[in-house]
């Protein structure tokens, strides 16, 4: 009998590795989470904002898995915006500027408060092997934590390199060392590495800004939380300044643009084509005489802004010379450099919907390692890494997530069978089934699920049944009535005579229809809450659309439990061609609907497999 | 619940008879509408078929097989109907109209006898041959599609579907980006475009014109086997330049002809040999894809085989009858009788098969295109605010038209929108 310190030990306290921890030990799980300082956990090493499209869905889902992004982004939002407020609620994403101190202080207590999880400061150095499985990690003091399964979520202290002009070194993040020793272990696993860049923009000190001068972007009049137990803002609220670059600005970038870290040859990473580095939008974008930034304050009591907009790998003299020659901007401080970095990621085609290592027993990855950028799609890796890790150690059943039922899906699915070219981050139209994929609904997708595996607390739960509770009891007494085209006209609705009745859902369901002109049809509907009488709003006016795509949905899913086993081998299918051979082997897929999605794949080749895994498992019961 | 697919199921035969086979749920209400009622299980009845309005399509055995008791494990529907092109393809029209149906993919039935557990371990052997003869088949059509004027258009409305559809996404994913707010009209004109040019093309591919877009067969045989000769014979006239010396047929010549009722392209294909010369090299380049592509193979040998292998199905003949007293002559006409009624029988046989299956399915997917870009024209209309159900409809229309404009995925929207704006705080 192996001893065990704990079931799951996490390293790295980033967004990745937080969600992480905290999701494994609410699954009952004994969970350590080693970091490198107890007081960078949580910390935000770029923009100080949480959310938006795609990434704001995110961050919902997390929460209604009982996660910690959402609540602590709603504590420490000094600015919130719901993004594309007048599109679509399928496309409507919510933001918040983030008080990066409360941030971190916010989290800590989390993770300090929550039980079944220990902090431990260190420097994981090693891991402890037991043949190809991992046994828990080493610290660089010599100690040895035991655990039944890892998570590493170790972002881009692979190998880092931060490059500041022609000066480079080596780094995770500004501040912190690389994981050398830890890297060489991960080459031994002789997993496929690739190698990316990011970048961020210098700090400026917000009392050398003239603010008076600037346009002003505050937030929205009734701030959208992230978390559905939240109801407003914790703290004081504040308003961004817009200024934009000029074509003094472009001159100073073009004339030292040799003497930039990327433009100078001394990068190689693929970086985000969606956060490009200032010298990128001038040179690519050379007939656009101005480019917009968002001066966005760090923090209610410190003086940092952040200039998002102006990321670069510029040296220091240049990136004050283009921060002065900006409006508004002519006597900023720079506090601390912008600069970019290099690092390794692994790629994730090397795991399975648990985000564990197919060739490395105990390992999972989540986080920004896998060849991700930003906090919520780290945060969200680490949910699904974390519950899976637990459910392992406590031999469970694996937790997965479909295309069908969430972004957290689409976007382990996304990495699992296609891996990535640039840093992934994510956008709403990467998810095929958007109009049911809702931030507003997010909880009505995931909460079920996540009280059904035991990561989703009392308070929740009870909250939730007493939404759903109102949610179906309003449904039921609309769907309960119904009414005459010409009643439905009188509302001033175009709608056909055709003498066909239409219940009170479906009439929501018509665009300029809302639920106040619904109470004319039927006075008694007057009683139900608002919050009840939006959410049934924004469930009918997709119900059609959410219909026709039901039976794609179910194609998917049965084809999701055509489960293609580890051991399955594409070499042994005949009549597969080989380069359809050569992409399953790199991306091997975990069941057929993944299969599906590996580029080049044909219906008829799906059959071959699905022939094979029949073979297979008649051959097993035989 | 699962989809209600059909196809046809069969080759035509000598009897003339085309199966048409319906899979699914909704397999019997089919049967109703088709051919008004459903008969008693695993009996042959004769039944009128007829579309939706009335008309009658055909006077066919009707056999149903509930499910469990199937070949796919679904219940099932099997029109029996007279191998005619026109009837055909009218049943199948019909059969493409009604809810919840649609033309199964290449291997589908198959794929569902297995998921249904009606296949055994043996039948699971011979599949790989199976379905890589039905895509082999697939992949034929789709090549010849694309090489033709079709192919540019499908690619300007790739061009063009792309562009629209980068537009809205960028609208929605980069809101809070340098991106314009509103971009209908750049939209509208786009979708307007590719509805229109996509209608055009639908009126094109009905029925009459289907029949005169015919087949390709194309001659291959090593040098100065009397190919041209034996084009010549079949045209009736002087098409191909024939001469004494090989390597003389250089390029691709094509004649179209009338065999037996049935609209055939004839390629005379460059001699398949090793050659030095640069110019016939690439002639004989030409010849090989194009006859590769071709509907139907004739192997002219005069001994020794070609380095072309035929194909199941091709036909392979003695050359030069005229001196080695069986096979075909081009120069007497000895066997080119029989080399005609052979080529129609078989392109008969095709023509129930893949080739009618495909055009239907490209018939359907213009149709649904249409309509679905009529329905995205609505919402952009609207403006910004139904954005969403925009990219939702055109996101159908390109998974319509995937057979003919491939495959777009977010990817390529990603790389028309990066291209586009510059994005990124
Ligand atoms: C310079 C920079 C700029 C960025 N710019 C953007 C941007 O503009 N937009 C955007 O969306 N995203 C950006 N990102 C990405 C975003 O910050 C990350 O994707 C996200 O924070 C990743 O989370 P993570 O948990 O994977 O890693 P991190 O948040 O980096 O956390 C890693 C953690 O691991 C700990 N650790 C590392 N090694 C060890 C060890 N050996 N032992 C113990 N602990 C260890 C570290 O202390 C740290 O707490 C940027 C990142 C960087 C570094």
């Amino acid at each position: 009998m192996k001893h065990f310190d704990f079931d799951v030990v996490v390293v790295g306290g980033g967004h990745a590795g937080v969600d992480a921890a905290h999701a494994s030990a609410r699954m009952g799980a004994r969970t350590a989470l080693v970091t490198l300082k107890r007081e960078s956990i949580g910390v935000m090493s770029c923009n100080p904002a949480i959310g938006g499209l795609g990434k704001g869905h995110l961050v919902r889902e997390i929460d209604a898995l009982d996660g910690v992004m959402g609540r602590v982004a709603d504590k420490a939002g000094i600015q919130f915006r719901l993004l594309n407020r007048r599109k679509g609620p399928a496309v409507q994403g919510p933001r918040a500027q983030s008080d990066r101190k409360i941030y971190r202080a916010e989290m800590l207590a989390e993770m300090e408060s929550q039980p079944n999880l220990s902090i431990i400061e260190g420097e994981v150095t090693d891991f402890i092997m037991d043949g190809a499985r991992v046994d828990g990690v080493l610290l660089a003091d010599e100690s040895a934590i035991r655990a039944k399964s890892t998570v590493l979520t170790t972002g881009t202290f692979l190998r880092g390199v931060i490059h500041i002009g022609d000066l480079s070194y080596s780094g995770g993040r500004m501040g912190d060392k690389p994981s050398v020793r830890l890297a060489e272990r991960i080459d031994s696993f002789g997993l496929p590495l690739g190698r990316l860049k990011t970048g961020t923009p210098p700090r400026l000190d917000g009392r050398t800004i003239d603010w008076d001068k600037l346009e002003k972007q505050p937030g929205d009049d009734d701030p959208v939380m992230f978390s559905f137990m939240s109801k407003a803002p914790f703290v004081r609220q504040v308003s961004c300044g817009i200024t934009h670059t000029n074509e003094k600005t472009h001159d100073i970038i073009r004339k030292n643009l040799e003497r930039s870290a990327m433009y100078g040859g001394h990068i190689e990473g693929v970086g985000p084509r969606y956060c490009p580095s200032i010298e990128d939008k001038v040179v690519r974008f050379a007939d656009k005489t101005s480019h917009q930034i968002f001066l966005e304050p760090e923090s209610l009591d410190d003086h940092t802004v952040y200039p998002n907009g102006i990321s670069t790998s510029l040296p220091e003299d240049v990136q004050s010379d283009y921060v002065r020659s900006i409006y508004a901007l002519e006597n900023a401080v720079i506090l601390q450099p912008g600069y970019a970095i290099e690092y390794d990621y692994v790629d994730p085609r090397a795991l399975d919907l648990r985000l564990s290592l197919r060739d490395v027993g105990g390992l999972f990855l989540a986080g920004q390692i896998n060849g991700t950028t930003g906090y919520e799609e780290a945060a969200a890796q680490g949910v699904v890494a974390g519950l899976n890790a637990a459910a392992e150690a406590m031999d469970r059943d694996p937790i997965t997530f479909s295309r069908a039922e969430s972004y957290i899906g689409v976007m382990v699915d996304d990495l699992t069978t296609r891996g990535v070219t640039e840093p992934y981050r994510m956008f709403t139209s990467r998810a095929e089934f958007r109009l049911s994929l809702r931030a507003d609904n997010a909880d009505q997708r995931l909460t079920p699920k996540g009280l059904a595996i035991g990561c989703v607390g009392e308070g929740r739960r009870r909250l939730f049944e007493g939404k759903i509770e109102r949610l179906s009891s309003a449904r039921t007494r609309l769907e309960a009535q119904s009414f005459t085209p010409r009643q439905i006209a009188e509302l001033g609705l175009k709608v056909n005579q055709d003498g066909a009745r239409r219940n009170g859902f479906e009439i929501l369901a018509f665009p300029e229809m809302s639920f106040e002109q619904a109470t004319r049809l039927d006075g008694t509907l007057s009683d139900i809450d608002e919050e009840t009488r939006r959410q049934l709003e924004r469930d009918a006016l997709y119900a059609n659309y959410i219909e026709r795509q039901n039976r794609d949905v179910a194609a998917m899913k049965r084809d999701e439990q055509q489960v293609i086993p580890q051991s399955f081998s594409f070499d042994a299918i005949e009549g597969l061609s080989n380069e359809l051979k050569g992409k399953l082997n790199a991306a091997r897929p975990g069941n057929l609907a993944q299969a599906a999605r590996i580029d080049g794949m044909t219906p008829a080749a799906l059959t071959l497999i699905l022939a094979r895994l029949r073979r297979e498992s008649r051959e097993k019961t035989a | 619940m699962m989809d209600t697919i059909f196809a046809l199921a069969t080759a035509p035969g000598k009897a003339g008879v085309a199966v048409v086979r319906v899979s699914g749920p909704s397999a019997f209400v089919a049967c109703v509408h088709i051919a008004g009622s459903v008969p008693k299980p695993r009996h042959a009845s004769l039944r009128r078929l007829s579309d939706l309005d009335g008309d009658t399509l055909d006077e066919a055995l009707v056999l149903v097989f509930q499910a469990g008791h199937s070949f796919t494990g679904e219940d099932v529907v099997e029109f029996q109907c007279h191998g005619s092109v026109a009837i055909t393809s009218a049943i199948l029209r019909a059969l493409g109209e009604l809810p919840g149906l649609r033309m199964a993919e290449p291997g589908e039935f198959t794929r569902r006898a297995l998921e249904n557990g009606r296949l055994d371990l043996t039948q699971v052997e011979g599949l790989a041959d199976l379905i890589e003869s039905e895509t082999e088949m697939q992949r034929k059509q789709a090549q010849r599609l694309l090489e033709g004027a079709i192919g540019e258009k499908a690619e300007t409305w790739r061009r063009d579907l792309i562009r629209a559809a980068a537009l809205l996404e960028a609208v929605i994913d980069f809101a809070d980006e340098d991106v314009p707010e509103d971009v209908s009209d750049e939209v509208l004109a786009l979708t307007e475009k590719s509805r229109l040019g996509i209608s055009q093309e639908l009126r094109g591919i009905d029925a009459a014109e289907r029949v005169r877009t015919g087949f390709e067969v194309a001659i291959v045989g090593a040098p100065n086997v009397g190919k041209s000769t034996l084009l010549n014979a079949l045209a009736g006239r002087d098409a191909a330049i024939t001469s004494e010396y090989a390597g003389t047929t250089r390029d691709v010549i094509e004649v179209r002809m009338d065999l037996g009722g049935l609209p055939v392209t004839v390629l005379d294909t460059a001699g398949l040999r090793e050659t030095e010369d640069h110019v016939e090299g690439i002639g004989i380049a030409r010849a090989r894809e194009r006859a590769q592509a071709a509907d139907l193979r004739i192997f002219l040998t005069d001994g020794e085989a070609p380095d072309l292998a035929p194909a199941p199905g091709d036909i392979v003949i003695q050359a030069k009858a005229d001196l080695r007293g069986s096979g075909v002559s081009g120069k007497t006409g000895q066997g080119v009788e029989q080399l005609v009624s052979e080529i129609t029988d078989r392109l008969q046989d095709q023509a129930a098969h893949a080739g009618l299956a495909s055009r239907e399915r490209h018939r359907l997917a213009l149709a649904q295109a249409i309509s679905g870009l009529q329905a995205a024209e609505t919402h952009v209309r609207i403006g910004a605010e139904q954005y969403d159900l925009g990219a939702e409809e055109l996101r159908n229309v390109v998974r319509a038209l995937e057979s003919l404009v491939g495959r777009i995925d977010v990817e390529n929207l990603l790389d028309e929108i990066f291209a586009s704006f510059c994005l990124g705080k």
